[in-house]
């Protein structure tokens, strides 16, 4: 793997590692809320394998994509879900 | 919308399903392989591309690779009958007609509600060590592991080796049943160098027995922990809190497809043959036992999916027994203690997908009426999460399944509506 690559977070371009998936990547930069729940609560990946939907967000114009099952890549555009 | 033709389709690309696939597609059977991770392996042997793995899943995925069978990112949505799988793949959805369908779909973590884990920073045991594969950086950051079952020994040593500080690893059984369990693992070199080296790894982490999660703390993300040991609450400060009560078997598509189970488990025989004819099924999803059981019964199942007649079951009916005898033996030593269901709180959410909180359900209800009335397990999971968490507070069956398995986007499906049926490939 090797260097990095710039998604786009809400619009804002962001450096990321290679070959890391959505979910860690978006951990890694301190965006925890992924998600909210009805009551504001901010949500965030719990199964990490594709089962809770819990980090599901809009990837590349596909709402409820599951952040822990793609790998980011080149110009990726990420919609957190409110 | 494509019509797909296989010998036998394989569900899930674990240890379970690599082996089936690699068995029956090397007797000559064209061979499916799906799995919805990017890369096979499952969750035991999830890897990042030139990540290293473990000689044994080194030589499977070999295996599966000269084999000649087809490995495809897609998700099985629904089974409208046992030969025809309606299978999406990443965003194209296809039928596929197969004489043979193993079911290699693992287990999942039973994740049981206490107040706070809806906090970021809060996961599963395995669901942090996913994330941690995928990529997340641990270095550093202050971690709280609670769970029963071998699974906390590897997760402990892997967050250990990439930095983390792990605080302590809180084990929900009580010392004695682990300690007896610990002796006849003695009898299994492998299991018990394995257990010696992770623990060697995590040195510096307190571990408990007799120990669970009273509650989590946090604002926007998780900050303490509340812990239980052996009756005594203490509070830690940390970042992150990876949380299960073991694992359950994975039996969604099971369902779906009438096949019948035993407790928690799909129903097989010794051939792994399950109740409806031309399903197998072999590995977690038939009971959790291990990774070397689970190889073992992907032989067997793609053998005989294969068509060979029982051979393979035959030869390998000594250790398949042995391999059921450790799943016992698991059990057995991990039974759930009950204050993990009585930790829970009114305010505890219970159903995270519609946000239904434990004081809403009445655990006089039946499950069907708690469905009707506060929408648990209806949202997106499916009831995956929680469906599991009611059976252990309220007893509940496990929730009746319903297409989609999980929904593929929405031009997934117009292109499903308008495309012509175009003709079968393989």
């Amino acid at each position: 793997m090797s260097g990095d690559v710039t998604i786009h977070l809400d619009g804002v371009p962001r450096r990321v590692p290679a070959g890391v998936t959505l979910a860690a990547a978006l951990c890694n930069l301190e965006h925890l809320a992924f998600r909210r729940d009805l009551g504001g609560g901010p949500r965030a990946p719990l199964c990490g394998m594709g089962t809770c939907f819990e980090c599901r967000l809009s990837v590349d114009g596909v709402a409820g994509t599951r952040a822990c099952l793609i790998e980011v890549h080149e110009g990726m555009r990420v919609e957190l879900t409110r | 919308m494509r019509r797909r033709r296989h010998d036998v389709v394989v569900v899930g690309a674990g240890p379970a399903g690599l082996s089936a696939a690699a068995t029956a597609a090397s007797m000559g059977r064209s061979v499916l392989l799906l799995d919805q991770a990017p890369r096979p392996g499952g969750q035991i042997w999830r890897h990042r591309a030139g990540a290293s793995l473990p000689a044994r899943a080194r030589h499977l995925l070999d295996r599966v690779r000269e084999s000649g069978a087809v490995h495809a990112v897609a998700t099985v949505v629904d089974a409208p009958a046992p030969d025809t799988l309606m299978v999406d793949f990443g965003g194209r959805v296809d039928l596929v007609h197969t004489a043979a369908v193993v079911l290699a779909t693992g287990a999942v973590e039973r994740l049981l509600p206490f107040p706070g884990w809806t906090l970021p920073g809060v996961t599963g045991v395995g669901g942090l060590q996913a994330l941690l594969k995928g990529g997340l950086q641990v270095r550093g950051r202050r971690i709280v592991l609670a769970g029963t079952g071998p699974l906390l020994y590897p997760v402990a040593a892997s967050l250990a080796t990439a930095g983390a500080r792990v605080l302590a690893v809180l084990e929900q059984a009580p010392f004695s049943a682990v300690a007896k369990f610990g002796t006849r693992a003695l009898r299994d070199p492998h299991r018990f160098v394995d257990a010696v080296r992770w623990r060697a790894t995590a040195w510096r982490s307190a571990w408990h027995h007799d120990a669970w999660v009273v509650r989590a703390e946090g604002g926007e993300r998780l900050e303490a922990v509340t812990i239980s040991v052996g009756g005594r609450e203490r509070r830690i400060a940390c970042d992150w809190l990876g949380a299960a009560a073991g694992l359950v078997p994975r039996t969604e598509l099971a369902r779906l497809l009438g096949c019948a189970l035993e407790g928690e488990a799909i129903a097989v025989d010794a051939t792994q043959a399950t109740s409806i004819p031309g399903i197998w099924a072999a590995g977690e999803c038939t009971g959790v036992k291990g990774d070397a059981a689970a190889v073992l019964e992907g032989e067997i199942a793609g053998a005989t999916a294969a068509g060979d007649g029982g051979g393979m079951a035959s030869r390998h009916a000594v250790a398949r027994g042995q391999g059921i005898a450790f799943g016992r033996q698991l059990a057995d030593t991990f039974a759930l203690q009950p204050a993990l269901r009585t930790r829970v709180t009114p305010e505890a959410m219970l159903c995270r997908c519609e946000d239904v909180r434990v004081g809403a359900i009445d655990p006089a209800w039946t499950a069907r009426q708690a469905k009707l009335w506060t929408r648990v397990g209806m949202g997106v999971c499916q009831g995956t999460v929680c469906g599991v968490a009611c059976t252990a507070l309220y007893g509940w069956e496990p929730p009746q399944v319903r297409p989609p398995l999980a929904a593929p986007p929405l031009a997934a499906w117009a292109r499903w509506l308008t495309d012509v049926d175009s003709p079968t490939e393989s």
